[in-house]
């Protein structure tokens, strides 16, 4: 009997019990879709978080206030203390310190609400010089960036994240127009464009970029920190020397040295792979998840098929006395198995893309269905099938064709 | 005329547990190709492990059984296989056709199994059919056919691949007067073409149609005698 002849009365058999069938096969499907999607949820987190960090600005060092010591010994995490100041970013400026850094630009921040006559937006206000818009790789849709000179004296200037400019002033051009912050009335010189790397919602488009004294000024604030410096280096090559430098100035300046250091510098590299870890670790456990789900949807074809052995054990022990060596016997209820498995799988992965497609709507997560992960989950439901259809076609193998045709 | 059939000393005991049954005890007959062959017996008489044993189903515990020149006492269960779909076409009395299947497709499965190209085994499924008088129930399947329709598709079923033996288990025992009667006539039929027929029945006037009947009881052959046309002959 050749293979197309068995695949083909296999599919009889599978459309003489249409509805137990696709019950079968619902399980793998279930457990295939979930894999694609769990697979390419996590995919998509790390793709998202590799963009968000792309979109700082190419060969970035970013330098938070490092864990604090209190005087009772309690250490707090990084960016909790306040070690960094304005003096710092200053201090980086200095070329001969600092060669192989081409832009530094100190941020701080802040939470304000800006008023434009009736309209009122609540968004982050961003203190920094005019480094900030090569550092952070940003470019301006309309106006120019506030200069060298607003910053020193700390003018009321302000450009507008391209949200914050279309919540305030709608399809009018911002640039030249005042708004109101906290009493204080600033001009926009400038709008950003979009930064477009993020799918969501990103804070990137909705903030207001001010020099750094404006910034204190607007709040209130009288501290001198800053929560973040942002150092560019001249190339990629240069990257781990300007690491260098700047790990060394600043230690020298607190008068600590590098090991118990009171900031921490981070690297694109670093920011990705700390991200990537932690949505490693979600994807490995959605990913078990599924798997178990797979396992369950074998064991349901496993099932199904010793169902299918008892209730055509007459079947059987007719077609041994026609001819069928057991052999033939075994590879029929196999090929069974198979194509329960594979039609489990091709279905499951239509529903899992179909599902990519949806999924992002709803929750607002991008997913990433990766080809390789489809053909796995392809193979491995094609191998489900077999691997949990080997004891029933056993089973059916070695039934004695008397016992068979004699049994009720 | 030269043996289709020999069994040599042939013995067959089942163990169930601790207890012992022979079913056969001692069997030593040789059928010649062209006969018409009855075996008759009560229930328990062992005439179904006669039969099992003659279809290649099951092996004899001892003794020698010759199909056609081949001794099969020593072949295993794929070998098996292929003399039983070769040299032997079953009649049973349930029928056994496969219910979702179509009359011509139940015929050609012995074919499947021999591994013909599928035009050829719906062409020689097609002519078995229209031999047993269902040339117009080809694509009828078993549930809209009746007993003695059905019957006959398992006739046609055992004989398309041409079988030196064609062994028919009690075949009118599920057939009312009308369809046995059928059923007999085109057993007579393909005697008459020369066909080798081993009936297994416990109705004393369907074993006078054969030619020759063996009586069976207790595991061992009692009468061997010439029936009917074959004592005239």
């Amino acid at each position: 009997m050749s293979w197309w002849e068995t695949v083909r009365s296999g599919l009889a058999a599978i459309r003489a019990h249409r509805l137990r069938s696709a019950l079968t096969v619902l399980g793998i499907v279930i457990g295939i879709s979930s894999v694609i999607l769990t697979v390419g949820l996590g995919q998509g987190a790390q793709q998202e978080v590799e963009d968000r960090i792309d979109a700082l600005g190419s060969h970035l060092l970013i330098v938070s206030p490092g864990s604090s010591t209190d005087s009772s010994g309690v250490r707090g995490g990084f960016g909790s203390a306040s070690t960094l100041t304005r003096a710092d970013a200053v201090a980086l400026t200095d070329r001969a310190a600092v060669p192989d850094a081409v832009g530094v630009a100190p941020v701080t921040t802040g939470s304000v609400s800006l008023v434009n006559g009736s309209t009122n937006w609540t968004t982050s206000l961003v203190g920094t010089t005019t480094d900030w818009l090569d550092v952070r790789s940003r470019e301006l849709a309309a106006g120019r960036f506030f200069t060298a000179t607003e910053a020193a004296q700390g003018a009321a200037v302000a450009v507008l994240g391209a949200d914050t400019a279309s919540e305030l002033f709608g399809r009018q051009s911002p640039v030249g127009q005042q708004v109101t912050v906290n009493g204080t009335r600033v001009t926009v010189v400038g709008v950003l464009s979009s930064s477009g790397a993020s799918s969501s919602g990103s804070t990137e488009d909705d903030q207001a970029v001010v020099p750094v004294g404006t910034a204190s000024r607007l709040t209130g604030s009288t501290s001198d920190t800053v929560s973040t410096i942002y150092v560019e280096a001249a190339s990629a090559d240069r990257l781990s020397a300007a690491y260098q430098e700047v790990q060394t100035l600043l230690a020298t300046r607190h008068g600590v040295t590098t090991a118990d250091a009171d900031f921490s510098i981070a690297t694109q590299d670093s920011l990705v792979e700390t991200a990537n870890e932690t949505n490693r670790t979600f994807t490995v456990l959605l990913g078990g998840v599924a798997a178990i789900s797979l396992l369950v949807g074998g064991i349901g074809v496993m099932n199904i098929m010793l169902v299918s052995v008892t209730e055509r054990v007459r079947e059987i022990g007719l077609r041994k006395a026609l001819g069928a060596a057991p052999s033939v016997i075994r590879r029929q209820f196999l090929v069974e198995a198979s194509l329960l498995g594979l039609t489990g799988g091709l279905v499951g992965v239509v529903v899992g893309i179909a599902g990519a497609q949806v999924l992002p709507r709803l929750i607002d997560q991008a997913v990433a269905v990766s080809a390789l992960a489809t053909l796995a989950a392809l193979a491995t439901a094609l191998a489900l099938g077999v691997g949990f259809g080997v004891y029933p076609a056993g089973r059916a193998a070695r039934l004695t064709p008397i016992d068979a045709l004699r049994s009720e | 005329m030269s043996a289709l059939i020999e069994l040599d000393g042939v013995r067959k005991t089942y163990r169930s547990g601790s207890l012992e049954v022979e079913a056969l005890r001692g069997i030593d007959v040789r059928i010649d190709e062209g006969e018409y062959v009855a075996v008759i017996g009560p229930s328990g008489s062992g005439k179904s492990t006669l039969m099992n044993l003659l279809g290649c189903l099951d092996l004899p515990t001892e003794g020698r059984y010759v199909l056609a020149g081949e001794d099969t006492s020593s072949l295993d269960e794929a070998a098996l296989a292929a003399i039983r779909n070769r040299r032997i076409g079953f009649v049973f009395q349930q029928f056994h056709l496969l219910p979702s299947m179509t009359a011509w497709r139940n015929v050609e499965l012995p074919l499947v199994y021999a591994g013909l190209p599928r035009p050829e085994r719906r062409e020689r499924a097609i002519a078995a059919l229209a031999r047993v008088g269902l040339g117009d129930r080809v694509d009828h399947r078993p549930g809209e056919l009746s007993g003695g329709q059905q019957q006959r598709v398992a006739v046609a079923r055992a004989l398309v691949t041409e079988p030196a033996l064609l062994l028919a288990d009690e075949p009118t025992g599920n057939l009312d007067s009308g369809s046995t009667r059928d059923v007999l006539e085109l057993l007579d039929e393909l005697h008459g073409s020369g066909r080798t027929i081993v009936l297994i029945t416990h109705e004393p006037d369907v074993a006078a149609r054969a030619r020759r009947n063996l009586v069976i009881d207790d595991g061992v052959i009692t009468v061997d005698r010439l029936t009917g046309a074959g004592a005239s002959a």
